[in-house]
């Protein structure tokens, strides 16, 4: 289907930029992505996606909007406070671009239901805020052989690399197990700048844009890590681990399951305060 | 002088410090010194074997000591030492 005069000159701006084109604005439109978590990862993910003119947009979270959300989650206004974040997302997104369908999932992602998903969409990017979640996000785009765009946020740091399943690293070849509870604290606990959530959001964004267009250098066996207080960018090697438990050589996952985090062998902040 | 940098879970023992700089031949003895001046720092990046824990990397110069000799990889004057752990916040 051509574009209607409307749509020429709403992504005018994409469409004059040679490695896009038109072509490439209709490879956009006939993208299918997930967004997994309508957070402060997911908010500035859903409204660039959207901008940006992506066909399908799925959007899952369980969650309904707080007042904390408010200081970094930018697709949700005060207005929606109590509102289920899928559609407060939803209708933001509607009236930012109506060309996009959003298809909204009020309910947390599992085992159960985690591959019947993602067997609808092409691409899937993690915006979720725990780490039993983002093992079976990693897991799951393996089994469904997903690229996933992966990205985490604490304080001042963040950092994001993708995943392309069997040709480049996977969240467990760099981590292969998930951290005891409380030894690395959640944003609940820790904080996280506001304007954080948004730069690895849209970079997380820019990497399934270039993925979809089939353009540059994806950002795979490489972990690309932000430091706000210093200003400063760096970036990891890192390569897919012939002993990961998932797609090593003699893989021990198997199957889906979502990973409880053990119970943390020693008190972080007993041990901070020891000698002090 | 080897400089080490602190992951932002692991800077409550370093009073905030983000990168510190040390003397050591190997990994293994830079987490020493760590643990000396820093208390705690060791049983947070190595389990009760001694073994690097699964959720902590350590990379020199942007290299993961995984793929060299693990705690054994020595570093030499002027190498940077980054421990990267998972984040999990979104």
């Amino acid at each position: 289907m051509a574009f209607t005069e409307e749509q020429l000159v709403r992504y005018s701006r994409h469409i004059i930029l040679s490695e896009v084109g038109g072509k490439g604005q209709k490879k956009i439109r006939q993208a299918k992505v997930l967004v997994v978590g309508a957070g402060g990862l997911g908010a500035p993910i859903s409204l660039y996606l959207a901008a940006a003119g992506i066909g399908t947009i799925g959007l899952i979270d369980g969650d309904a909007v707080d007042l904390t959300n408010l200081q970094r989650q930018i697709i949700h206004h005060t207005a929606d406070i109590g509102r289920p974040k899928v559609l407060s997302a939803q209708e933001k997104i509607k009236d930012l671009n109506p060309d996009v369908e959003v298809i909204p999932y009020q309910k947390l992602l599992d085992a159960e239901n985690a591959i019947e998903i993602f067997n609808d969409y092409e691409y899937v990017i993690d915006g979720t805020d725990n780490f039993p979640t983002k093992f079976l996000i990693n897991d799951a785009s393996y089994f469904a052989k997903k690229p996933l765009i992966h990205g985490g946020i604490l304080r001042f740091d963040g950092q994001l690399f993708t995943i392309i399943p069997d040709e480049s690293a996977c969240y467990r070849c760099v981590f292969p197990k998930l951290p005891p509870q409380g030894v690395v604290p959640s944003c609940q606990e820790a904080g996280v700048l506001g304007a954080l959530a948004g730069l690895i959001g849209t970079l997380q964004a820019t990497e399934v844009l270039k993925l979809i267009l089939g353009v540059g250098n994806p950002l795979t066996n490489r972990i690309l890590t932000y430091h706000a207080l210093q200003t400063l960018f760096r970036e990891i090697a890192i390569k897919k681990n012939p002993s990961c438990p998932l797609c090593g050589l003699d893989p021990t996952i198997k199957t889906l399951e979502m990973e409880v985090q053990e119970v943390c062998d020693f008190d972080p902040l007993e041990t901070a305060h020891k000698d002090h | 002088m080897i400089k080490v940098r602190i992951p932002t879970p692991l800077r409550t023992l370093t009073e905030g410090q983000g990168e510190v700089d040390l003397e050591g031949k190997s990994i293994a003895a830079l987490i020493d010194t760590l643990e000396s001046t820093y208390p705690g720092m060791k049983e947070r990046l190595c389990d009760e074997q001694g073994a690097l824990r699964r959720f902590v990397n350590i990379y020199i110069n942007e290299e993961d000591i995984r793929f060299h000799q693990g705690l054994e990889t020595p570093v030499e004057e002027g190498d940077e030492v980054s421990i990267i752990p998972a984040i999990a916040g979104g």
